[in-house]
């Protein structure tokens, strides 16, 4: 266990068309406003990254997360990765064009692993983030590809080590059946696949509070923690969390713009 | 939203030296912030032109060199140098300063500083995760460190951005002016040797504290011009 080891707190965001949008269980779709506003406020407030998802990329192109990513570059500078039906190189290409530092790539990994060898060589495995959607089953998870819709069979520990053989840099791991819920992160989800890999691990879905985050730390040894659906609504703002955080012994970068 | 940022027709202005690698709009979209003027260099007259040069890099050594030859750009960098103006690497840039690299053991780096770029495990030990991806604070590696022009503004608690697997070792331990601590071990953060800088860091990735280390270089490449 590494005695230098740090949480980053990433701000997800969900993209539909232009809006930010709330999901559920990958499911349920609600309007929220403006991304780019929200994505700036985060900023503001101390998030360490950003991650926009493309949830619809599949159906309708995918150019407004690029252009949401590009407008906010001008004035937010911490990494921001993209994610959302990237099936080609040319798209990875487009993307860190529009300004990512990252690429989440799931469905398509599932689909074509070479994919992720190809990517991680052209780019370079600190660009590429395999991004697991995973279902709990009796004694195990399964890794589902398209937004949570589709099994594929395979094991998401299995498959977690897999993506690391191939060249992934980094793991986004989120629990389809905690998303959007805000009841807590799936701990033994998170402590399983990070225990299994050599690469960091970002846990991701059921963020309600401070205390989920501290539990997925403690409880794991994830690097990461997205929080999605707690920020949107204002309830909980980054500053309040992190405060919280550190206040608890979460070894956690302080400071957004305004502490300046 | 102010379009110009901090920019006036006095603005020094920093090349951006492009090869292929790199968050290049990051990199101008944070100089334009501080009140620089960008400038996308891949020659050697585009590169003299200007206040200050910035080496971006993101990737494999062996890859960043072959292209940085490729466009002619070592060259650049090597008559640039003397006129005593800044040059900053990022990143992989800062590792392609010195003599050579494990990941990429056959080929030459710009030399400028000595020492060579070695893997993370190697240096910390194993039980930490590669690549070292995190927000740590910068240690001060001697004394006064933090008063040179580039990390004048850095406290103690400020964390920069890192996403790396490998880091440099310089020879001469004079010429890092930082460290951060990973595993059971030191990583280097930042150099200088002359007018020439290097962060492992992103300042263009690191919020208000990397701006800030931005906006340290940029004031040296305005003095430098006498601006």
């Amino acid at each position: 266990m590494n005695p230098q080891r740090r949480l980053r707190l990433i701000g997800r965001l969900d993209i539909k068309n232009e809006f930010l949008i709330k999901g559920i269980q990958m499911e349920g779709v609600r309007k929220l406003g403006d991304p780019v506003l929200h994505a700036r406020r985060y900023y503001e407030q101390g998030i360490d990254e950003l991650l926009f998802l493309d949830a619809v990329a599949s159906l309708y192109g995918r150019n407004n997360v690029f252009q949401i990513a590009e407008a906010v570059c001008r004035d937010v500078f911490v990494p921001i990765t993209i994610g959302g039906g990237l099936r080609s190189l040319a798209d990875i290409d487009a993307a860190l064009g529009a300004g990512a530092d990252r690429v989440a790539v799931c469905t398509e990994a599932l689909k074509t692993p070479d994919f992720i060898s190809e990517a991680a060589r052209v780019f370079g495995s600190q660009c590429i983030v395999g991004s697991i959607q995973a279902k709990r089953r009796e004694s195990h998870w399964e890794a589902y590809s398209d937004c949570g819709r589709e099994a594929s069979g395979i094991d998401v520990v299995r498959w977690a080590q897999e993506l690391e053989a191939l060249g992934a840099g980094e793991l986004l791991l989120t629990s389809v059946d905690r998303d959007g819920t805000r009841q807590g992160y799936d701990v033994a989800l998170m402590a399983a696949v990070s225990a299994a890999v050599g690469i960091p691990v970002q846990a991701c879905g059921g963020a309600g509070g401070a205390s989920h985050v501290r539990e997925v730390f403690d409880g794991s040894e994830v690097e990461a923690a997205v929080v999605g659906t707690v920020l949107h609504y204002g309830v909980l703002d980054v500053g309040q969390l992190k405060g919280a955080l550190a206040s608890q012994g979460v070894p956690i970068r302080r400071g957004g713009a305004s502490a300046r | 939203m102010n379009v110009n940022n901090g920019m006036t027709p006095e603005s020094p202005t920093i090349a951006v030296l492009d090869f292929g690698l790199g968050n290049l709009t990051s990199i101008q979209n944070a100089l334009r912030q501080v009140g620089a003027r960008p400038a996308l260099a891949s020659s050697a007259a585009e590169a003299m032109a200007a206040d200050g040069c910035i080496l971006p890099g993101v990737g494999a050594f062996g890859a960043g060199m072959a292209r940085l030859r490729a466009a002619g750009l070592d060259a650049a960098i090597e008559a640039f140098v003397p006129t005593g103006r800044p040059l900053l690497g990022i990143c992989l840039g800062m590792q392609m300063l010195f003599e050579g690299s494990e990941e990429s053991p056959d080929v030459a780096g710009l030399g400028l500083l000595r020492g060579r770029v070695r893997h993370v495990t190697g240096l910390v030990g194993g039980g930490v995760r590669v690549p070292h991806v995190a927000w740590r604070p910068l240690v001060e590696s001697g004394p006064g460190r933090f008063r040179e022009g580039l990390l004048a503004a850095v406290r103690e608690a400020d964390a920069l951005y890192f996403v790396h697997s490998f880091a440099a070792c310089p020879d001469s331990q004079g010429d890092q002016l930082a460290h951060v601590r990973y595993g059971d071990g030191e990583l280097c953060a930042a150099v200088r040797r002359g007018q020439v800088f290097g962060c492992q860091f992103h300042p263009e990735k690191s919020g208000p504290v990397g701006l800030g280390i931005m906006g340290h270089f940029v004031r040296m490449c305005a003095q430098g011009a006498g601006v």
